[in-house]
This record gives structure tokens, C-alpha cells and sequence, in this order.
């Protein structure tokens, strides 16, 4: 599904990415970890297309395609979604609004006709509730005044409604408390089958715990030093990312 | 461009039979070019005016002859020689386009994006022969407004164009007609006393709650108002009225300078929402072109408990020079400016509101949002004035200013002068600029680069897009994307 080979990439001229090669196939859940600084949320905004990350050699092809002849909102109508480290606040668009635009979006892209506010109502209530999301939320504007949790938790409901092929999130378990970890990881699970694939990008063992991996890849510098079945995470924690790498 | 080329077809056809009428009309509509007493004359004469109004005309005309043009607004523009206008041009069909095939691709690209039916472009366009055919052959537009009209009589609202009105009800106009904006009050206001080519005439009698919102939209069609507008709004003791100026499609127009006056009067207990779209032609992308927008819009709140409401939102000409106000002279009363300035390319805005602060108790609330892109300036000029006598009076005052572009200007200019101590004045401001951080959150979302500035500009605008009436609100949502296209960056 996802096929990244040599990737290099800068930001404001600094090297980042330093030859990244990774393969994501339908149906598996990688899990990306590494210490702050290794590049692990560069290459998840490179995936999504962010404007200031330049790459400077390699590729990404998704499905077949060249991701990088695609502008962002393109890569999401083929598929993709960013769960985002740091979601941003936008005052004054309610959550529903925001929401229901990005879905038609993506369905325009797919050629598809708008979804109904009735339809959209229905399907984002129940998205919403499935993910432990109070309904007042959903009227809230996006992200504002939102505690990291329910940012984050916000984050999986638009997951859910879009329901991409392939999801990246980078850091998503980052800042939750056990609850709140639970139930995100759900999010993730029910997201989790045979025609999808998920990359999950995240400093500490603790979501794996809820979200088992197929692969774990250990980054270090830019690079993937190293790949493994979940042990891989198991043993990072135990030993530190020097001894292991 | 099918569609289009069908209804071209059918314009043509439809239209050949007055083709002959327009031109005739223009030669003999046509003032001499330049501004003199002659023309003030030719200009009443052909409105059939009583003395009085020529004697109103003609002293306003010689204040205005020993006024000068005002200069400290922050706004440049090529110096306007006023001997090169033509102050009275009724249709200027000459160059009217002949279809819309002649009118700029740009123009109609943006209509298509507004979903604005295809006779309704024409008119805005001003394709030859179009505003006829749009009244005529429409049927349902003809209905609506016979059915409008009649329901408007019933309750005894006077709705109808200045010139009528100034037949019609001369007393009414003259007890009011220059009692909010005196001729003198500025040099644009002058010249348009001077000069008005017409306008509207609104009357709510007392204890009346108008039965729907006023559009212009239902006028427009039959008469040209031309570049100086002069409206008229009074509202009687305990009456209601909300009035929609102007039209999300920006409207072909060739004359460059437009002086409007509006004034509105509203009595003990009287509530006047006034709400415009302004979306005239800004100039190109390289600042060529575009109108001069110097408007004069002030109201009195004349009675105890009266309220007005400027709603604003003003995307088009290049330059703007307007400030809503409200003479707050009863007790309790309540003036309220929401605005909406957005300026691309070369535009400039220099606009804002002064709420005058007489009465007792009185109170006001300002809630501005200017928003530069491109290379424009874009600036928040206000004034609150707190006179000794007015006790107990409160304002609060919001200005937010967003860049889209790094090339753009924001400017606050915030006067506020107090003269009573018990007084409470609140002035907050902010400017930022748009982030990547939220335009590549949308962008990840699905969300088009234009599509994303949209949804935020939408957004930080939406404490005053709430205030605009529903059937205008959605259409200036999807005007607000549009005048920001191709701005980012």
C-alpha cells in the first residue's frame, strides 16, 4: 500500500530525513518509534504533503501512485489521513462544520455526491459516541479550549468519518491519561482491517499495549536503524533506544 | 459554456425589440460632461423636481464648490477632476455588452461560483437589454414583487425610490431629507446633495413591524440608481425594519466614482437594522481599474429605546472611504456597527464606524474584522464620543485584523474621546496572521489551499456574519472565499 524508499528530506535546510526506506501492505499496523528528534512526526508531514518539508531524494509511492506529484487535500481523497501530534485550534468553524466540509470534500474528490446534513448528522453522532465524545463537542469550534484529550480524541472521530486507507498518527498517544488512551486506542482498532493499514508513530510502548503492532521500526537520526515484531517495542523500553540500536 | 451560449441566443432574440428604445434614451439622457449649477438644474428638471428640492440641490452645491476634498484617511489615489464626469448618465448603453460572451471571463467565473442564475448574471453584467428581459420574462421575479408591494401597502410601509417619494410624500422628505447628514457634513456628502442621481425612501409608520426584510434586490430592476445614491430610512415611534443594501455579485459598473448618502432616522422605541453586501468592482490584479467608494452613512437615534444596526460586510472597489455612525441622542438607545473588510490585490479600505454618545444609558457595541491579502491596505478608523451629559453610557469595541498575505497592511486607528466620568469604554484589538499550521490542518482534512483560507477567514469573521440576515449570510460566506482567491502566501 505504502512503499517509501531513500527518502530525504529538509526543513528550512536542515536534513531530517536522511534515506528512510519502509513498506506498509494492506491489513498491518507499523508502529515508528524513536527518541524526540529522530524524525519521526518529519516523516509523517512529509507523507501528508506539508509545504515547508522539502524532500530531496527518494519516493513515496501509495496505492501505486506517486505520492509526491500530490498536492495534501489529494492525498487525502486517495486515501490518507494525518492524525495530527499537535492538533491546531480554528476559531469560529464549529467541529460539525468543519467536519462535514472535509467529508464532501474528499467524497467530491471521489466523485461522489454531498452526504446530507440528515445522513452527515446521523453518521458523525455515532462516530462521536462510539469515541466517548460528549455531542456539545461536536458545536464546539475545532479545537478551541479543548484539553490535550479531547483534542486528541477529536482527532480519531474525524478519523472515523473519513475513513481512510491508510492512517498515520503521529504521537496521538501522547499526553492521555489511561482512559483516554483506551478509548483512542479503540478508535484505532475499529479502524484496523483488511484493506486498511495504519502507521502509528509514537515515542513510549504504552499504546502498544492496546494497539498491537505487526512491525516496529526503530528510528534513529533520520534513518530506520532497525525493524521487528512487537518484542522490538517490548525491548526498547527495557533496554533504551542506544543498546537496542 | 453551453448554457451560456443558449441564453445568449435567447437574450438576443428577446432583446432585439429594444434595442432601438436604449439608444435613443442615452442621447437624451446625457448631462454635459463636468459639475456646474447647469447641471444641478438638468439634473432636478429631469426628475420633475418641485422648487424646493433644486433650491436644496443648488445651495448644496455651492457649499460644496468651497469645501475640499478630504485627505486624511489613509488611502492614495490619482487626484479625481470632476470637470471629466458625467454627473447624470442614465443607462450608459453604449458600451453595454451585447451578451454575456463579451463580458470578463473572470466576472462570470465568479457568478458561477455564487450559483447565480444565468438572466440574473446578465443583469448584474449589464448585458443590453438584459434588466427588461429579467423583469419581463422572469415570471416568478414579476409575482414576488406584486405580491411584495401589495403586502408592504397593508401594513402602510412606504417603500419606493427617493425620486417618487420627493413627488409623492414632500413633506416627509423634507422633514427629514439632510436632518442626519447635513449638506455641509463633508465634501462627499455635499457633492452628492448636490447631485444624487437617486435612491431609496423608506417610511415605517408608528407601531409597525415591517412584514418582511427590504431588499433592494426587488428595485433594482426597475430603476438605475446610479453613482449617487441617496436613501432615506425613518422609523416611526415603536416600529421595525430590516433592510438588505446591495448584492453579493459584483455589479458591472463603469462609472468610477460613487458618493452614496444613507440616513436613517429612528424614533422612540424604533429599531433599524441596516445590512449591506458591497462587492463592486475592485480593480484588477494589478490595481487598474476599479471604483472609488466614498460613502456617507450615519444614523440618529432620535428617540428614548431606539436602536440601529450597521451590519457590513465590503469586499469590492479599490478604494473605500466609509464609516457607518450612530448619533446615540435618546435615552437608552443602542447603536451597533459588525463589520467585514476584506481587500485583495491593490485594494485599499479605509473604514469604520463613530458612535456619538448623547443620550443617557445609551450604549454601543463595535465588532470589526479586517482582513488583508495581496499587496492592500486595509485600515479600522473609529471614533467613540462620550458627551458630558450622557450618563451611564457603556461601549465596547473589538477590532481584529487577519493578514492572509505577508505584503498586505492591517491599521487600527481608534479615537475615542470621554467626557463624562461614568462612563465605561472597552477597546480590544488584535491582529494576526493566518497560520500554516491551520491551513495545513485543513489542507490534511481534504480541504483545497482556497477552500481552506475560506473556511478560516469564515470563521474569524463569524461574530459578524451572525448578524447578517440568513438569505444574505450563506452568499457572503461563499463571497468571503471568493475575494480572497489566489491570495495565500
Amino acid at each position: 500500500m505504502l512503499k517509501i524508499n531513500d527518502l530525504h528530506a529538509s526543513v528550512d535546510g536542515n536534513k531530517i530525513l536522511k534515506g528512510v526506506t519502509l513498506e506498509v501492505k494492506a491489513g498491518e499496523v507499523h508502529a515508528i518509534m524513536g527518541l524526540n528528534g529522530a524524525g519521526k512526526s518529519t516523516l509523517a508531514n512529509t507523507i501528508a504533503g506539508r509545504d515547508d518539508y522539502e524532500v530531496t531524494a527518494g519516493s513515496i509511492e501509495f496505492q501505486g501512485k506517486n505520492l509526491l506529484d500530490m498536492e495534501p487535500h489529494v492525498r487525502v481523497g486517495e486515501g490518507l489521513f494525518l492524525g495530527f501530534q499537535y492538533p491546531v485550534e480554528i476559531p469560529g468553524v464549529s467541529n460539525l462544520n468543519f467536519m462535514r466540509t472535509a467529508l464532501n470534500s474528499v467524497r467530491k474528490y471521489r466523485g461522489l455526491e454531498d452526504m446530507s446534513a440528515a445522513e452527515f448528522m446521523k453518521l458523525i453522532r455515532a462516530k462521536a459516541e462510539k469515541l466517548g465524545m460528549a455531542p456539545d463537542m461536536l458545536k464546539r469550534f475545532v479545537n478551541v479550549g479543548f484539553s490535550g484529550g479531547e483534542k486528541k480524541r477529536n482527532e480519531m472521530v474525524q478519523m472515523a468519518v473519513l475513513d481512510p486507507t491508510l492512517a498515520i498518527l503521529d504521537e496521538t498517544d501522547s499526553g492521555l491519561d489511561i482512559d483516554a488512551l483506551k478509548t483512542v486506542a479503540a478508535g484505532i482498532n475499529a479502524q484496523r482491517r483488511a484493506d486498511t493499514a495504519i502507521l502509528l508513530i509514537t515515542h513510549y510502548q504504552r499504546l502498544l499495549d492496546y494497539v498491537e503492532p505487526d512491525v516496529v521500526h526503530v528510528m534513529i537520526d533520520g534513518k530506520i536503524v532497525k525493524s521487528g515484531g512487537k518484542e522490538l517495542a517490548v525491548e526498547l523500553e527495557e533496554k533504551g533506544y542506544a543498546d537496542v540500536a | 459554456m453551453a448554457a451560456t451560449a443558449e441564453t445568449k441566443q435567447q437574450v438576443e432574440d428577446m432583446s432585439g425589440e429594444y434595442k432601438y428604445g436604449f439608444s435613443t434614451d442615452v442621447e437624451m439622457d446625457m448631462a454635459p460632461i463636468g459639475l456646474s449649477e447647469d447641471v444641478v438644474r438638468f439634473i432636478s428638471a429631469k426628475k420633475e423636481e418641485p422648487e424646493w428640492m433644486l433650491n436644496w440641490r443648488l445651495k448644496a452645491y455651492r457649499s460644496w464648490l468651497k469645501m475640499a476634498e478630504p485627505n486624511w484617511a489613509k488611502v492614495n489615489y490619482p487626484k479625481i477632476d470632476y470637470n471629466e464626469i458625467y454627473f447624470y448618465a442614465a443607462p450608459k448603453s453604449q458600451n453595454k455588452p451585447k451578451s454575456l460572451d463579451e463580458v470578463d471571463p473572470e466576472l462570470l467565473r465568479m457568478y458561477e461560483k455564487l450559483g447565480i442564475p444565468l438572466r440574473e448574471q446578465e443583469v448584474l453584467a449589464g448585458v443590453e437589454g438584459a434588466a427588461k428581459v429579467a423583469v419581463d420574462a422572469v415570471f416568478d421575479s414579476v409575482s414576488v414583487a406584486t405580491t411584495f408591494r401589495e403586502e408592504l401597502k397593508k401594513a402602510g410601509v412606504v417603500f419606493m425610490s427617493i425620486s417618487e417619494a420627493v413627488r409623492e410624500y414632500p413633506e416627509l422628505v423634507q422633514k427629514y431629507l439632510g436632518t442626519v447628514v447635513p449638506q455641509r457634513d463633508n465634501y462627499f456628502a455635499a457633492l452628492n446633495c448636490a447631485v444624487f442621481s437617486d435612491g431609496t425612501f423608506v417610511y415605517i409608520p408608528k407601531g409597525v413591524r415591517c412584514p418582511m426584510e427590504l431588499s433592494t434586490y426587488f428595485r433594482i430592476n426597475a430603476e438605475n440608481t446610479g453613482q449617487f445614491e441617496r436613501t432615506l430610512i425613518v422609523a416611526e415611534e415603536g416600529s421595525y425594519v430590516s433592510y438588505l443594501e446591495g448584492c453579493t455579485a459584483p455589479m458591472r459598473d463603469e462609472n468610477q466614482l460613487h458618493a452614496a448618502v444613507v440616513e436613517l432616522v429612528a424614533l422612540d422605541d424604533a429599531e433599524i437594522k441596516y445590512s449591506t453586501v458591497q462587492n463592486w468592482y475592485p480593480g484588477d490584479k494589478d490595481g487598474k481599474g476599479g471604483i472609488y467608494n466614498f460613502v456617507t452613512k450615519r444614523a440618529l437615534c432620535k428617540g428614548k429605546n431606539s436602536k440601529v444596526s450597521w451590519t457590513q460586510v465590503e469586499t469590492g472597489s479599490a478604494v473605500t472611504w466609509k464609516y457607518p455612525s450612530c448619533v446615540l441622542a435618546g435615552e437608552n438607545s443602542v447603536g451597533e456597527f459588525y463589520s467585514v473588510a476584506v481587500t485583495n490585490n491593490y485594494q485599499q479600505a479605509d473604514t469604520g464606524t463613530k458612535m456619538i454618545h448623547l443620550g443617557k444609558n445609551s450604549r454601543s457595541r463595535i465588532i470589526s474584522k479586517g482582513i488583508s491579502a495581496g499587496k492592500s491596505q486595509n485600515t479600522y478608523r473609529g471614533l467613540v464620543k462620550i458627551l458630558p451629559g450622557a450618563d451611564g453610557v457603556r461601549n465596547y469595541t473589538q477590532c481584529d485584523s487577519l493578514l492572509v498575505s505577508s505584503e498586505s497592511g492591517a491599521h487600527t486607528v481608534p479615537y475615542i474621546e470621554v467626557k463624562n466620568p461614568s462612563a465605561q469604554v472597552e477597546h480590544e484589538a488584535t491582529t494576526s496572521k493566518i497560520s500554516e499550521d491551520q491551513l495545513f490542518y485543513c489542507r490534511a482534512r481534504g480541504f483545497g489551499e482556497e477552500e481552506a483560507v475560506a473556511m478560516i477567514v469564515n470563521g474569524f469573521c463569524r461574530d459578524v456574519m451572525q448578524h447578517l440576515p440568513m438569505e444574505f449570510a450563506v452568499e457572503a460566506q461563499k463571497l468571503l472565499g471568493i475575494s480572497l482567491e489566489g491570495s495565500v502566501g
